[in-house]
């Protein structure tokens, strides 16, 4: 089977834009240095931005073309704490939680990379802990607004489309969330019974040692973290 | 040459573990940097500020946000170029639908006032 690369894959691919021609040009695979794994996460990555794009998108129709009022964000998130009204601090509380999971991911990937396995697996779970805690939260805000009569085609509040884009875009944000607070238990188990560190090979790991996939659910994760300062800012505080 | 030795020969930077190892302060600094943008993003909230001011210092927050995020938590900084661009470049065809949608929906509210308003 005589099948002979047009261009032999270098050790050390060039920098910059032209290791970016190069990559893009050469034969075999473009992404260097990238395993599988990695590229395809960061692909799916890439169509769920699609997704919530669309999402947002979406919001930002519905709300720029209707002509009643659109309900005043501030407002309806308020919440009384000891007699005073403070203005949407659920969800401020929710993105200071949802950051601290990041940092502690992103330490759980660090320990990862020093094959730590204890404190990646602990690091994990903590994460996963931080993010139940957000979709509690989330549950909480869903219930009281439903409370309040906030239904998906009509709200007490203003313009009707509120609840049926509220609902659409935090549910499959908080979906997200639940399936990766999932993940990160399973990761978290795997890492804590050794099973990157033994000479086998499994569906999430090449081989002894590789702590890949703690820093391939740490892309997915990160992302669901990004993915809400866009909802943050756009539906929340715009 | 097999395929499978091209295989081999291609996968061996990775197993070698081209792994980014980066100082832990590099990550406490972009969390900390993180809370302090997401305290600033409420405060344009709390503080109540109206107008161009408002929707300037929500969105400037969140790219900053965006980006530390991108560049730093998830690596994009250190990644090769060609991975970059392949998934940094396509959401700006989001933006473009985003535009298209605005004189779209700007047309359908002048639409809705013309024809049902009492």
């Amino acid at each position: 089977m005589q099948d002979t690369p047009l261009k032999q894959p270098s050790a050390t691919p060039a920098p910059g834009l032209q290791g970016f021609v190069d990559d893009w040009s050469s034969d075999q695979r473009t992404f260097k240095k990238v395993s599988w794994g990695k590229a395809m996460m960061w692909i799916f990555l890439l169509s769920d931005t699609f997704v919530f794009g669309c999402f947002l998108i979406a919001y930002m129709i519905a709300r720029s073309s209707t002509v009643s009022d659109w309900p005043n964000a501030s407002e309806v998130f308020a919440l009384n704490i000891g007699g005073t009204d403070w203005p949407l601090i659920l969800i401020a509380i929710m993105t200071f939680v949802l950051i601290s999971s990041s940092g502690t991911m992103a330490m759980a990937v660090t320990c990862a990379y020093r094959r730590a396995r204890k404190p990646t697996a602990l690091l994990m779970v903590a994460t996963a802990a931080l993010g139940a805690t957000f979709v509690g939260m989330q549950v909480f805000e869903w219930s009281k607004l439903i409370h309040e009569g906030v239904r998906p085609w009509a709200n007490p509040f203003g313009a009707e489309q509120f609840g049926g884009i509220f609902f659409m875009i935090t549910g499959f944000h908080g979906t997200h969330v639940s399936i990766g607070v999932i993940f990160l238990l399973i990761v978290a188990r795997k890492v804590w019974n050794g099973e990157f560190d033994r000479d086998e090979r499994s569906w999430m790991c090449s081989g002894k040692g590789d702590y890949e996939a703690v820093e391939i659910m740490g892309l997915y994760w990160h992302f669901v973290d990004l993915v809400w300062v866009f909802i943050f800012a756009f539906f929340y505080l715009w | 040459m097999t395929q499978s030795e091209i295989h081999q020969q291609a996968a061996i930077p990775t197993q070698d573990g081209d792994h980014q190892q980066h100082p832990v302060r590099l990550y406490i600094i972009c969390w900390g940097l993180l809370f302090v943008l997401s305290a600033g993003s409420y405060m344009v909230d709390f503080m109540q500020l109206q107008g161009v001011l408002r929707w300037s210092l929500i969105l400037i927050f969140m790219t900053l946000k965006a980006g530390l995020i991108i560049a730093v938590f998830m690596h994009m900084a250190w990644e090769r170029l060609a991975l970059s661009y392949a998934i940094l470049l396509p959401p700006l065809f989001v933006l473009m639908f985003m535009a298209i949608m605005m004189f779209e929906s700007d047309y359908t509210v002048l639409t809705r006032i013309e024809e049902f308003s009492p």
